[in-house]
Parts: structure tokens; sequence; C-alpha cells
């Protein structure tokens, strides 16, 4: 299969991003290019192999239900583009 | 009300925040109300860096819930990142789980003892965990264009219960909210409170329209912004409602063109439905297992010492209270749906006075009326099983009758005091038996019309004695008076 | 010996003698970075006053006789992908370039405890995406040892520091290969840990479940003293491993008796160049007269190894990374340039009467987060979280990403069955030595495929060191790469150590040239 650059574009708008004209036709190539090379995967056969999210064999890792301080309003806002005394502000979510 | 025409189909999609101390995978407080962003750290905003840590007791309500539904646990489960841009979604990603969760093919069982729909069990298709996102607040006063978010919410954890579409109608669907609240009060693991969003609903409904030589169905709709059970009967009325009007002007089936799934908000004030606009790409949600958490496994051990320490649930506390006490199904019903707390009480009652009938009307009609005319519980009556028990005893031994003793009742609120106490502020004394024939002698002898009616047959004649026996003595046992009088006329010669 | 060029272990030991003070120490670095990091540029922030009051309160504890952490005036520098509270983590990105952590990594947290003075924040590609550090957002890291060369990358401001001597030791981290295939390019020791052995709390994501945190030094013996003080069980990392941690330290100068070699022979084909292959050879030469044996094994999946960990590590980032959105903090775009941009557009479809294109335009947070994502990253951050967002979509995910999960296992497997019959695994860390700056910027395919021989050892979740043994005619350094099981650093660490006791590679320095501080734009964050 080969990309497109429709592909591309619904990708980036998944992705959140905006990709000028010109980036967008150098994206398509290289992902594109980049594909490609992936596809060698296809001509293993992996029928019979579970797949392997985490190298470590390990499981049921747990915190108590123990209370640790939370930080200062202050210090949790201190990174925000934009805020108010209480809030994260951002364009209106609600309607267009 | 089953309309012929079509028949209903629901599903229904809850969501019930954890009462756990702190968050789903950080240490920060759940508690609700509190300032904005001040219950957040480093990882339920989403710093860079940051990594969760699983809630040993999260997990632990969850598996709970899940056995008492009747769902299989799999010793295998995981958590898979849902991603979506959302500014209450620091993470940009929700911790939820995708195929492989805690529990599924469960069960909860409902039932109307009025008899509006037989009793069935209703398929739990899966139950399982995720964090919740924070708030958007929108502030339409002018020159506010900005939203405001607050993060306090986020992270806390949720357990999301999806019916199968077994649900027939309103009635059923607010039968199974009702139920599994109730389950999930029994088992202290939700305050359910649909205020302050502990509890929220989505239900799907679609209906199925026989023709000719088929059944159609119509494109499913999901229905958001329902904020309590009764708006939750009224949208799925207005909703299936709504669908029939749609197919019989323009019959589109699901899955044909224009026939996809919709998603429609309730709102509450017009009381209608109205369609939510979504982008299409926007349910590609590219669910993969969270690479910084590791799955969580389960044995059949574990599972069973669970289900052992369930408790009495509501369905078979039912069965328990019918059985034991002889009390009717609908008693059961609303005894057991005022919560464990009062079926306590009534249990202490009931082994108080002997009588389990007897008990389960006074906690019905005078416990709850006095709990809901103080505004109070059941923890905080001030009129203890035992107490209350002493006098229903009294009532059983004769000594005060059913009507008199509703004052000893509210004597013994007033006052503290106990039955024996109360019956005597109240002048109650148990009337000698000679002085009750003496009584009822002379009441006949006043009346002979009475006497008449009474060696007629006509038993109900006896009523008119009562009212004088009890200006004459107020202690008298009407019910003694009754039996008494009518023994010594048939003792009369004819 | 000048403190420039003593080991940390012997700085460590004059430190402790008080022979020498931590003030000293560290502004010998710190003069060392004035004089040389305006052309290596291996730092994106020095914060020299808080360094030598860190530096002078160490000297004034142990002064008063106090008990000191075992890194006492030590510099240390450190990835800007750590988190660091009150300093800048700006992962090479605009994105975070004014952000400020709250809290600190764990592994900056231990330093501290250990008492270590930490000198600066090094260079890194943009979220450690890339092999070159030209991927950086502020500037490209040269290469100490020829400055029209890259220093290798993700960590290569890190290597280059310590190549430099602008710092006896440094923390990197690697996903694929970005702590030694910088430590080969630049002619010094790094150590990427087994998956889980260091603590990631902090560590600022790319794909999480291949990222690993490990030291960089200039000799195994120094790497030991770096992982002692960062390794081990962290509650707060839920993929750290509750495994003891060995005493690196004390058993990194035993020599290992009748050591097992394993040569991977798909790493001595084609694409391998000559010089490389040479000097590695000799390496494995130099380990049997040390008494080690030599079997050539094979690792068949490894030529898919790039395919999966270029479906893998983006699919992860493309999740990581959908945080940096602009609300809550990071950068965010002009909103009013925004709000401009989206009323021309409106009113261009509306004079079209475009009413789909209508229905189609972003609202103003959808071409918020747009806008502020495609203005602060770079092209291979972008092209990353493309690739990755396409490998997880629906339809795709099947085919690209869980495949490469399976791929994966098959490569464990591999390992897992050479373990069996050899301790270490001994190849080249890169294809080549350093190349040149530029010349793979438009080429990522080509970018990609240097992760050859490293990217295995993340994918497997097993530990791997690069070591310099040997130079090019051109006078770059070359690097060996030892790969062990999982957990078995200190093998690695003595293999290392051993190798470094019968050999001067790691002893060689660059001649490094000194640029006038006024000419340059060494970005100096407060």
């Amino acid at each position: 299969m080969s990309l497109s650059k429709a592909d591309v574009e619904k990708v980036a708008s998944l992705a959140r991003l905006k990709l000028t004209d010109e980036e967008l036709a150098t994206m398509t190539r290289q992902l594109d290019q980049v594909l490609q090379y992936v596809q060698q995967l296809e001509g293993l056969d992996t029928s019979s192999v579970e797949p392997m999210a985490h190298t470590a064999d390990l499981a049921n890792v747990f915190a108590d239900d123990v209370l640790r301080p939370s930080l200062p309003r202050d210090a949790a806002l201190a990174n925000a583009a934009k805020r108010d005394d209480e809030c994260y502000l951002v364009p209106a979510v609600l309607g267009d | 009300m089953t309309n012929t025409a079509y028949e209903t189909i629901i599903g229904l999609e809850v969501h019930v925040q954890l009462q756990t101390e702190t968050k789903l995978f950080c240490r920060c407080s759940t508690s609700f109300g509190a300032a904005p962003n001040t219950q957040t750290c480093p990882v339920c905003i989403g710093l860079p860096g940051s990594l969760p840590v699983m809630n040993r007791h999260a997990y632990a309500l969850g598996l709970k819930t899940a056995v008492a539904l009747n769902c299989t646990i799999p010793e295998f489960t995981k958590w898979d990142r849902k991603q979506y841009f959302y500014p209450d979604l620091p993470k940009g990603y929700q911790i939820s789980q995708f195929d492989l969760p805690m529990s599924e093919h469960g069960w909860l069982e409902i039932s109307d003892p009025k008899g509006e729909f037989a009793t069935k069990k209703v398929g739990i298709t899966r139950a399982h965990l995720e964090d919740d996102a924070g708030k958007s607040m929108h502030d339409e006063r002018a020159g506010k264009s900005d939203s405001r978010i607050d993060l306090n919410r986020t992270g806390t954890p949720l357990l999301e219960i999806v019916s199968d579409p077994d649900l027939r109608s309103p009635a059923e669907a607010r039968a199974f909210l009702s139920e599994l609240k109730l389950l999930l009060t029994y088992l202290g693991v939700s305050d359910c409170n649909m205020q302050e969003g502990s509890l929220r609903v989505d239900a799907n409904i679609n209906l199925h329209i026989p023709l000719d030589d088929r059944t159609a169905a119509t494109p499913i709709v999901e229905i958001k912004n329902m904020n309590s059970f009764r708006a939750v009967e009224r949208a799925l009325q207005y909703e299936a409602n709504r669908q029939f009007d749609a197919w019989q002007s323009n019959p589109v089936e699901l899955g044909k063109p224009g026939g996809h799934k919709t998603t429609r908000g309730w709102d509450d004030q017009a009381q209608i439905t109205r369609i939510q606009r979504q982008k299409e790409e926007s349910s590609d949600y590219r669910y993969f297992p969270d690479p910084d958490l590791l799955p969580v496994t389960t044995t059949a051990a574990e599972v069973a010492a669970v289900r052992g320490q369930l408790g009495a649930l509501p369905a078979a506390l039912r069965v328990t209270l019918i059985e034991k006490y002889k009390i009717d199904e609908y008693d059961a019903h609303v005894l057991v749906n005022q919560g464990q707390p009062l079926v306590d009480y009534f249990e202490a009652l009931a082994a108080a006075c002997g009588d389990g009938k007897r008990a389960s009307n006074w906690v019905q009609q005078d416990v709850l009326r006095l709990l809901n005319e103080t505004e109070t519980t059941i923890e905080q009556f001030p009129v203890s099983a035992a107490a209350l028990g002493e006098l229903l005893k009294a009532i059983v031994a004769g000594e005060v009758d059913n009507t008199r003793a509703k004052d000893v009742l509210q004597e013994m609120l007033d006052t503290n005091a106990s039955a024996a106490d109360a019956m005597a502020q109240l002048g109650i004394e148990k009337v000698d038996s000679s002085d009750l024939e003496s009584l009822c002698r002379e009441l006949l002898d006043a009346n002979p019309a009475v006497v008449a009616d009474l060696k007629q047959g006509k038993m109900k004649a006896v009523g008119a004695l009562i009212g004088q026996a009890k200006k004459k003595n107020p202690n008298v046992n009407p019910g003694q008076i009754k039996s008494l009088c009518i023994e010594l006329v048939q003792q009369l010669p004819s | 010996m000048s403190l420039l060029d003593a080991s940390a272990t012997q700085l460590l030991q004059q430190l402790a003698a008080a022979e020498i003070t931590a003030v000293e120490v560290t502004q010998a670095y710190l003069d060392q970075i004035t004089r040389h990091d305006a052309t290596v540029r291996s730092f994106l922030s020095v914060p020299a006053d808080e360094a030598l009051a860190q530096a002078a309160a160490v000297d004034a504890r142990r002064g008063r006789g106090e008990r000191l952490g075992p890194l006492a005036g030590l510099p240390v520098a450190v990835k800007d992908n750590l988190c660091t509270t009150g300093w800048a983590t700006s992962c090479g990105s605009r994105m975070l370039e004014n952000f400020r952590s709250p809290y600190d990594a764990t592994v900056i947290a231990r330093l501290k405890a250990a008492d270590a003075v930490l000198i600066g924040k090094t260079n890194l590609d943009e979220f450690a995406m890339g092999g070159s550090t030209e991927n950086s957002a502020f500037f490209p890291t040269t290469n100490p040892w020829d400055a029209s060369r890259t220093p290798g990358g993700s960590s290569g401001g890190s290597a280059a520091c310590v190549a430099a001597s602008m710092a006896p030791l440094s923390i990197g981290s690697d996903t694929g290969g970005s702590i030694r295939q910088p430590a080969g390019f630049c002619g010094v020791t790094g150590l990427k840990p087994t998956y889980g052995r260091v603590s990631r709390y902090g560590l600022v994501a790319f794909a999480s479940s291949l990222d690993q945190v490990g030291p960089l030094a200039r000799t195994a013996e120094d790497a030991a003293l770096l992982l002692q003080t960062i390794a081990g069980h962290d509650p707060l990392d839920s993929t750290s491993a509750p495994v003891d941690l060995p005493d690196y330290v004390g058993t990194v100068r035993e020599p290992l008796a009748g050591l097992r070699l394993g040569l991977v022979r798909e790493h001595f084909g084609p694409g391998l160049d000559d010089e490389v292959e040479q000097a590695v050879r000799q390496a494995i030469r130099e380990f049997e007269s040390l008494g080690a044996t030599v079997t050539e094994i094979s690792l068949p999946h490894s030529q898919y190894a790039i395919a999966t960990y270029y479906v893998i590590a983006p699919s992860e980032a493309s999740s990581n990374l959908a945080r940096y959105d602009g609300v809550h903090y990071g950068y965010r775009t002009d909103e009013t340039e925004m709000l401009a941009e989206l009323a021309a557009e409106k009113k261009q479809l509306q004079a079209a009467g475009d009413q789909a294109g209508l229905d189609d335009l972003d609202t103003p947070l959808m071409r918020l987060y747009r806008r502020s994502r495609s203005e602060a990253f770079g092209s291979e951050v972008k092209r990353r979280i493309m690739l990755g967002a396409y490998a997880l979509s629906a339809g795709y995910k099947d085919a690209y990403y869980v495949k490469a999960l399976k791929v994966r296992r098959l490569i464990r497997g591999d390992y897992d069955a050479a373990f069996q019959d050899v301790d270490l695994i001994v190849g080249p860390t890169a294809p080549t030595a350093a190349f040149g700056l530029g010349d793979m910027v438009d080429d990522p395919l080509a970018m990609y495929l240097q992760d050859l021989y490293t990217v295995s050892a993340n994918l497997a979740g097993i530990a791997g060191m690069s070591i310099p043994c040997g130079m090019t005619a051109g006078g770059l350094p070359i690097g060996l790469h030892l790969q062990a099981p999982p957990f078995a650093e200190d093998r690695l660490l003595r293999a290392g150590h051993m190798f470094q006791q019968a050999t001067d590679w790691h002893t060689r320095r660059p001649e490094l040239t000194t640029a006038s501080p006024s000419g340059t734009s060494q970005k100096q964050l407060p």
C-alpha cells in the first residue's frame, strides 16, 4: 500500500498537527518511505506469537490508598500559558 | 404502557466513582467540592516525566463490584490508553481498559413488585476501571469567552458498567439503575451521588419494528446529559416516541445509509433530546496498552475470597426476609430498598418482638414516616430496635392497642423514655380482666339494641360499644372489648 | 594529574582525603565549559552559581565532619529531559523552552541525595528523537574530536561534555541507542541499563516501554560509580524492577574468568564500515588474550529490529506527546493571530459557498492545539508523531503496531536463546564512526538505519554498553558494543574495566579548539 496526501492530512488532524502544503508533501514522501521499509515485517510468520508490550515480567504493582500532599495551586498553574487565579483558561469548549 | 407497534431496545452505560481516599493513579484526594486545582500533582496534571501507579483499594472495589454483578473475572487484565484531545484530559489520553477488561459477562436481576414487568436477568457486558477527566466550566457572561479548567476530579477512579441491550422499556431501565445503585450502596463501593457526578448514565436506545416479513431496527441513539433516574426514564420515553415518529415519516434502518449511530443530549428544561454533532475521526481512539502500567492478575481463589466476603446483597436479602419473617415481596422490596442499616433495624425489631409482619408494618408505616418528618437516617433514630421491640411486645400482650402505641412511640421519641415509662407517662395501664368484664356487662346492659343485633349475627354492631368503652377507660384494648362483648352475648340465653 | 584528567573515582578519593575541594573541582570544570563549550555546545544551561553553591555546601559539611553521600562534591551533567525542580527542563524543544518542573526526577533526587554537584543540563535531539543532536530546537552539539561531525545522539550533549572534560560524569537516556551511540562517537563509556533498573520517574517520556536512564563516563569504573547511585527500585515507577542492587563499585575491578563472548553473525554484514570492523575484531582478540572464549552466534530476527523499533517507538511517542497541547503548560500559539486566521478562513469559505469546508473548519480550541503543536515541535518530532498515530489508527493497528509487538517477542527470544551459551554479546556500537553534521538531516530512513546494532537491546529490555575500542585513521573514536542479559550490568562493567585495564583507548582525549567566549550564542538559562 502507498500513503496518500489525504491519509497524511487525516492523521495530522488526528494528531492535532497542522502541516503546510510543503510539509505535507515532504511528510507524505518520508512516511511512505519508512512504511515501505517497515512492511518487511509482513513477511514474518507471527501467527503463534503473543504481542509483547512490556519486557518486564511483572504484574500487580499497586500503591496503598493513602493521601500524599498535592501541589499548591500556584505551583500547579505556574506553567500555564493562560490562567486566572484558580483555573487554566482555554478558548471556549462549547459550540463553535 | 407497552406499545405493540414496536419493541424498545435499551442498553445502559453507567460510570460510578469508587469511594477511595486517593485517585486511581496518584495519591491526590478524591473529595468533592474543594477549591479548583487544589487537588492535583504532576501525575494527574500529566506533567512531563510523571508516571501512574495503580491504587490497590480502587482495584479491590472494582473487583468486589464485578463479583457482585456475577461477572467472570479473567486471570489477566491490563491498562490501555484511550486517546483524544480535550482540555480536561491533560495527558491527551484516558487510562482505561479496552480488549481485556477486568470483568465481563455478568448479570443483575430486576423485578417489580407491582408487576409492571416480569422479573428478568439483565446481562452485564463488562465492568472496567478507568480514570475520570477534569471539569470544563464555561461562563457565558459577556467578555468571558474562555472556558476554565479544573483538574481536581482528573484521575478519580471510575468503574464503567455496561449492560447488554436487554432492557425493553424505560421503566425497566429505571429499575435497573435503582437496583444497581442499591447494590453499589450495599457494597459500599460508591456513594452514587448523581448531583455530585459520582454516578453518571448514558443510554443506548433503538426500536425493533415488526414488518410483514421481518423486523426492522431503527438507528441507535446514545443519550447523554441525564442527571437523575427520572430524567433517564423520561429521555428514553421521549426518544422511543421520537424514533417511532421518525420511522413513520421516513423509515431509515440501522446500518443502512443515514442509519449510523448518533449522539443526542437530554434537555431537562425542554424535556427533549437534541442531536450532538461529532467529527467522524474523534472516535478513532487509537487504543494501545499503556506502557507505564503493568497487568493485573487475579486467581480463582482470590475471586472466591472476594465472593465469600460480599455479605448480604439486596436480591438475596429480599428472599431471606420473605422466608424468615413471613413478609410479602412488596414489603421486602420496601425494606431492602431503604438500605442495609434499615434492614438491620428491622431484623433486630422482628427478633425483639417475635412478629416479623408487625415489625415490618411498624418500620414501614411509623419508623419511615418519622425519619422522613425529622429528615434523619435510621442510624440517627433515637429509638433503638430493642426499645421499639418492647412496645410491640406490649401490643402483642394486649397491654396497649395499636393506635395508642403510636402515641407511645411519639412519647418515646419526645422524652427518650423506654416503652414502659412512656406508657406510664401517658397513663396507659393494663386493665384488669375482671374490670374489663364488668365494663362490658355494663355496656351491654345499657345498649339492648346492640345486643339484639349481635344475637342476629350482625357483629359490626359491636363497634358502637368501643367508643363508649374508651370514654369510660382510655386504657382498654378495643380488640379485647370487641371479643369479650361478643362472647358475653353468645353466653346469653337466646 | 590535573583535575580535568582525573577519573571520577580518583576525584572522589582526593575529595574524601581533603586534598582538593568540591569548589575547586567544580570551578575547574566550569572553566573548561567556559573555554570550550562555545565550540562543542554540549550544554543547554549551566547554572554555575548554583553548582558552586552546592559544591561549597559539600565542602562546608565535610569541614564539619558530617556524613556525606557517595558522590559528594563530584560534578555531574544531566541530559535536559530529566525534570529538575526550578531549572529549565526543555527536552531540546521549543515546546518546553519555558517549562519549569515543580518536581525532581527520581534520578535527580538520588544524585542530590548522594551530594553530587549538578553542573548543567545537556543538549539532546528534541524529546530524545534522533541520533545526532541536530534535532535540538536550540543548536546542534558538535563532536569534540571533529567539530564538523555530530557527537551522535540523542544524548549528544552528555557524551560530548564528558569527552571534552567538561564534566567527569553525565546522565543520558537511551531509547534505541541514545546513550551507547554517542558514547561510541565521542570515545566515552556509556551504559544502557536493563529496562526497569533505573527509575523513569521524571524522565520526560519518548517511548515508555523502551526508555532507560543511564551513566556516561570516561571509564567503566566511573560508570559503575554513577549507576550505583541512580539504579534501584522506585515505587513511583510501576515498571521499576524490584530486583536487588548489586555492589557495582565493589565488584567492577574483579576480572571475569572464563568469559564467554558471543559474536553476532548478522552484525558483521553489509553496511559495516571497514575501519570499525577491524577495530571491533581487534578488541575481540584483546578479550581473547584476556582469557575470554568467542563463539559466533545468531540473532535471526535482528534484521527486523529497525522496522520493529520504528513502529513501536513512534506509536508510544505519538501518545506520550499528546499532552503537549498548550493548555496546562508548554508553548501556546498566539491566540489573537489564531482567531484572526480562523475568521479569515471562515470568510473565504462563506464567500465560496463551501458548506462542507465550513463544517470541517477547526473550532478555536482545535486550531489552538494544531497551531501550538505545529509551531513548537520540530520536523523529526512531527514525523514520529505522525508515524505513530498512523500505526495505531483504525485499520492499521494490527498490521503495524500489533505486528511489531509480536516481532519484539521474537527478538527477545533470540537473546534468551543466545544467553544460554554466552555471557555477553559483542559487536560494533554503530556501523560507522561519527558522521558529518547535516549528512543525514534530509534522509530520515538512513538516520534510522544507524541504530541497527543498538535498538534490539531496548526492544528486548536487556542491558548494553559502549566502550572505546579504537580510532579511525581520521582520528575518530570507535565504539565496542557489549550486551548482557537482564540485570547483568555488573558483568558489563567488569568486562569493560577488564578491557580498559589492558587498553588505553578510553584515556585518549580530543584536542579542543578554544573559541572566544564572546563569539558564541550559548544559551544560558537562568
